[in-house]
């Protein structure tokens, strides 16, 4: 099934919620579709199309709430989903943290998330793309890993208190590794973006091809506390870790780095460097994201951390009336506000630093302090004197993203980027970070 | 998804009503329809036959459709609260067709016969689009057809068929023991895996399969009002390809040596949510560790997830080949080792096995997503590399004559590829007691549960942490630890295994969402050790303030 219009999407929904006779019924459609191209080896690997549409429908009786889906939109259909949710509801138990569904919002202006032109692409543009790719290992004489997807899709929602939203998306994700013959040397490169005119996969590549040729020499240097500059692709899965967590709810319940001995939080002091601000906004023509959330709560540009000073957390409807404050949705788009200077003048600036392209398979070790382990990879380089003057083998950290953000040096220009642990896009700066812990070395290229 | 976006999904950290928007989970359903069979074989057979020949008179060489009706059930709480019930489905199908010497791969919730030829007709266009962009054509290693064949887990109690009031009982009981015992917080999830997958290929083969798997688990939080520290213990369970008997406990499988009560096949969720409310305040109190060199004697129910980071994926041969470089990684088991028939990976007591066919295992299935028939074979021998895992596109590669049996695909809608079978250390030879080991310990940590976990992209450097660390001196558990995580290179680590128990001491741990591939999907699956001693590792002391 296509992507249903707005005008679809509602009469569809209000259809099905015709059939409702529970106290309170919500109604979520969505659906999309995705394809892709991976490759490996100089050559396409694994290469596929999907769709799906799903229609949700909650009853509520009481604090009783039953759910059920379909994916057939017949009028029989419609009525089956809203009957099955209501006899769920009856057999449930009661949810003491089951809050009522929200009347009609407002929203602002829809942002512009969905691009015609990442929607429509073809099997023959997304072959086009990747053959670029290919093209740069191929004159390189390197060995290219990589993926491209594009995706669109629809969101609606409508309950029986006259709430309705609805909003269509696209993304298009590349993301390419560039290996010497000898496995030697590495080098990465990745990119997300609604609209795929912005999407160079070539210029990307040749990134990805100059680290790769530059880090096949790598020196082992001592592990120990360094200067370094962590590229967005590679402080996002820092910094993710942090935004991600500011939660009140666990705050509160002093099981969250935001916790504070008598069941006091952080919130409104201090946390890291002044000069740190991060905010969503989905507005942002860089990266928009839609106005309302997955309940129906509009989406509004939020401070999160203001001069370093936790500004907001994030409360759940139902934790923001336990709490007697207004519910805040968690951050959907996180923006990171930088400096001036490009990548290539922080490095010029540094006496002596690491420059990291990539961490990779960051995990938890301490949710206490927020410290974080992992490693670099796929072209980490030292500076010496404004220049990159050797390429060095990777570390692996122990880092907590509360204490990098209190050792910070200089934020360089926010760009987008995409998380390769998550996937999530935020606009971040690099950062030049003091004393950041490289605990020990890996022989990994 | 993986293990850690799981916790974070179902509530161990936040609130649980996020399940039914991931979409890997499939949509919500009613519990009846969790029980009602789904479409019948013959039906399957005929949606499949639409699609092979319309494969094979639009120019396919090769194909393969996979009808999937993937279900499963979450029960979530928090202390006295259910938070969630959710039951999922979702059903499609998938097709993977060779044309050109290419592969080709489309998917569709669409069953009827014009979305089927749809979605046939788009993955030969795909394919047949993307073989300029090919080096040579895929070779696939020969594969008799089975004709219809099936497979079925053997499972004793079918967890679906338990009401759900029996589940949410036991989690509550679970909680309210927590609390009794001086837990702050607690979260218990029990989640249920039924995969009902059909498979047929232009080889003959049509494979009717029926897979269960269960895991119940439940994180218990203790806070020191004072300092505001807080300590977590999570559960000693491991995820099984069992039914809820998994969940119905018999002294027989305790181990009760131990300075907690560990779990062979069956588990006593009451009783280790009692002992770990114990445990998260000793936490509070442990020593904090100093780092050095230690004799690490680690239980399996931590020893697992080192084996599937260190030995698990680096012997995957896609990343060896180089599959995965741009996202999971390669390998620092690349050919050259393995055809020198002389790398020692690990000491003699190092004996490494791939298992697909392992009872109550989650990797365990009758035939692999490729129409391929399931086996066991050899991955370390005495210490030495001498075999590799892999799928029917690759093999050739290290001159099998038949694949190795380890495609698998998380859904109807993802592309199968190559994963790993169950990868067990196997226990030592001559009996050798846990009391006897610690004994022969100096200066030791003795580590039981998994917590922390992070490996380099060649899987040489690793770093991880436990639930539970004990000090050993001179032979003797003497007090418990904090602030542990040791790091070490893989070859030099399992260099370093100098004892490895007898096999009455053998367990599974494992994993539900072991993440690899672009776009990523989950696998699960099983790893079986008994206790094993690692001689001078490097321990570290992740203690921070901020």
């Amino acid at each position: 099934m296509s992507i249903l219009t707005e005008e679809q999407a509602r009469a569809l929904l209000k259809k099905a919620l015709s059939y409702s006779k529970a106290e309170q019924c919500e109604i979520n459609l969505n659906g999309g579709d995705s394809s892709n191209i991976r490759y490996a080896r100089n050559s396409v690997s694994t290469s596929g199309a999907i769709s799906r549409n799903s229609l949700v429908v909650s009853s509520a009786f009481g604090k009783k709430v039953g759910t059920a889906t379909i994916n057939e939109f017949d009028d029989a259909s419609l009525e089956k989903v809203v009957r099955r949710s209501e006899e769920l509801a009856q057999l449930a138990p009661e949810n003491p943290e089951f809050m009522p569904f929200l009347g009609p919002q407002t929203y602002d202006a829809p942002s512009p998330t969905y691009v015609a032109a990442t929607a429509n692409l073809t099997p023959k543009q997304r072959a086009d793309m990747v053959q670029q790719s290919l093209q740069v290992a191929k004159d390189n004489k390197l060995t290219a890993a990589g993926f491209l997807e594009n995706s669109t899709g629809y969101a609606a929602m409508m309950n029986s208190k006259g709430l309705f939203a609805y909003n269509t998306t696209t993304d298009v994700n590349f993301s390419v590794t560039l290996r010497t013959e000898d496995g030697k040397g590495s080098g990465y490169a990745t990119k997300a973006y609604n609209d795929v005119s912005k999407m160079d996969t070539l210029a990307f590549s040749k990134i990805a091809a100059q680290k790769a040729s530059g880090s096949a020499t790598a020196k082992a240097l001592e592990p120990g506390k360094y200067t370094v500059i962590l590229e967005p692709a590679a402080g996002i899965v820092l910094l993710e870790q942090l935004y991600g967590s500011l939660d009140a709810r666990s705050a509160d319940e002093g099981r969250s780095f935001l916790s504070k001995p008598g069941g006091k939080t952080r919130l409104g002091e201090k946390l890291v460097d002044e000069r740190v601000n991060i905010y969503s906004d989905p507005a942002n023509p860089e990266l928009p994201t839609s106005v309302w959330n997955g309940d129906g709560q509009p989406q509004k540009k939020v401070s999160w951390i203001e001069k370093g000073v936790v500004k907001n957390l994030s409360y759940s409807r139902y934790w923001a009336e336990k709490k007697g404050v207004k519910p805040l949705p968690g951050a959907d788009g996180i923006i990171m506000e930088g400096g001036t200077k490009t990548l290539a003048e922080l490095i010029k600036g540094t006496e002596k630093g690491i420059l990291v392209t990539r961490l990779w398979y960051i995990r938890a070790v301490d949710p206490q302090t927020l410290l974080y382990t992992g490693l670099t990879r796929d072209g980490t380089f030292y500076i010496e004197n404004g220049q990159i003057k050797f390429p060095v083998k990777n570390f692996r950290f122990n880092e907590s993203p509360v204490i990098m953000l209190n050792n910070l040096e200089e934020l360089g220009k926010s760009e987008r980027t995409v998380s390769g642990e998550s996937g999530s896009n935020a606009l971040i700066p690099p950062m030049k970070i003091r004393d950041f812990t490289f605990s020990s070395l890996s022989d990994a290229v | 998804m993986n293990r850690k976006q799981f916790l974070y999904l179902t509530g161990m950290g936040f609130g649980g009503a996020m399940l039914s928007q991931v979409p890997v989970l499939g949509s919500p359903i009613s519990p009846e329809a969790m029980l009602q069979g789904g479409v019948d074989v013959a039906t399957k057979k005929r949606m499949a036959d639409v699609v092979l020949n319309a494969a094979r008179s639009k120019g396919a060489t090769y194909t393969d459709v996979r009808i999937g009706r993937y279900l499963n059930q979450y029960v979530v709480t928090r202390e006295n609260k259910v938070q969630n019930v959710v039951n999922t489905e979702s059903y499609g199908m998938g097709i993977r067709v060779i044309a050109n010497g290419c592969w080709g791969f489309a998917a569709t919730d669409k069953l009827d016969n014009d979305s089927i030829a749809k979605a046939t007709v788009q993955a030969v266009a795909i394919a047949k689009e993307n073989a300029r962009l090919q080096s040579e054509p895929v070779h696939l290693l020969p594969q008799k057809g089975y004709g219809e064949v099936s497979w079925k887990a053997p499972i004793e109690r079918n967890a679906f068929e338990v009401p759900i009031k029996e589940k949410v009982d036991l989690l509550l009981s679970v909680n309210d023991a927590a609390m009794k015992g001086g837990a702050n917080y607690v979260n218990s999830i029990m989640f249920l895996v039924n995969e009902q997958k059909y498979f047929a290929s232009s080889d003959g083969s049509y494979i009717d399969q029926d897979v269960h798997r269960i895991w119940p688990v439940f994180g218990v939080t203790k806070i020191d009002a004072k300092t505001g520290k807080f300590q977590t213990r999570q559960s000693l369970s491991s995820p099984r390809g069992m039914g809820y008997e998994y969940l119905m406990p018999r002294e027989s499988d305790k181990i009760k040596t131990a300075p907690t009560t560990l779990y062979r096949d069956r588990y006593d969720m009451l009783e280790d949510a009692k002992l770990a409310a114990v445990q998260a305040e000793q936490k509070l109190k442990a020593k904090s560790v100093e780092a050095g060199k230690y004799d690490l004697i680690l239980d399996p129910s931590h020893l697992w997830l080192t084996i599937h980071e260190s030995v698990g994926h680096p012997s995957e041969l896609d990343r060896v080949l180089g599959y995965e470089a741009n996202f999971a990684g390669t390998s620092f088991l690349t050919l050259d080792k393995w055809e020198s028939k002389n790398f020692k990976f690990g000491s003699d007591k190092v004996n490494i096995v791939a298992d697909k066919l392992q009872k109550g295992s989650l990797g365990a299935v009758g035939y692999d997503d490729e129409g391929v028939a399931t086996k066991q074979w050899d991955i370390i021998k005495d210490g030495v590399l001498v075999n590799y895992q892999s799928i029917r596109d690759q093999g050739h590669i290290i001159g099998l004559e038949e694949s190795q049996g380890c495609c698998y695909a998380d859904s109807w809608s993802s592309v199968q590829f190559q994963r790993m079978p169950n990868i067990s250390l196997q226990p030592g030879k001559t009996p050798l007691s846990v009391q006897e080991i610690i004994k022969n310990t100096e200066k030791g940590i003795y580590i039981i549960g998994d917590s922390s976990f992070s490996i380099d992209q060649q899987r040489y450097n690793f770093q991880f942490s436990g639930q539970l660390y004990y000090e050993v001196k001179n032979g003797q558990i003497v007090g418990m630890l904090n602030d542990v995580a040791y790091q070490s290179n893989t070859q030099e680590f399992w260099n370093s295994c100098t004892a490895v128990a007898d096999k009455s001491d053998y367990r599974l741990g494992g994993s539900f969402f072991d993440g690899k591939g672009q776009p990523q999907q989950v696998s699960a699956v099983s790893h079986g050790s008994a206790t094993a001693k690692f001689n001078g590792v490097n321990v570290i002391n992740t203690a921070r303030k901020i």
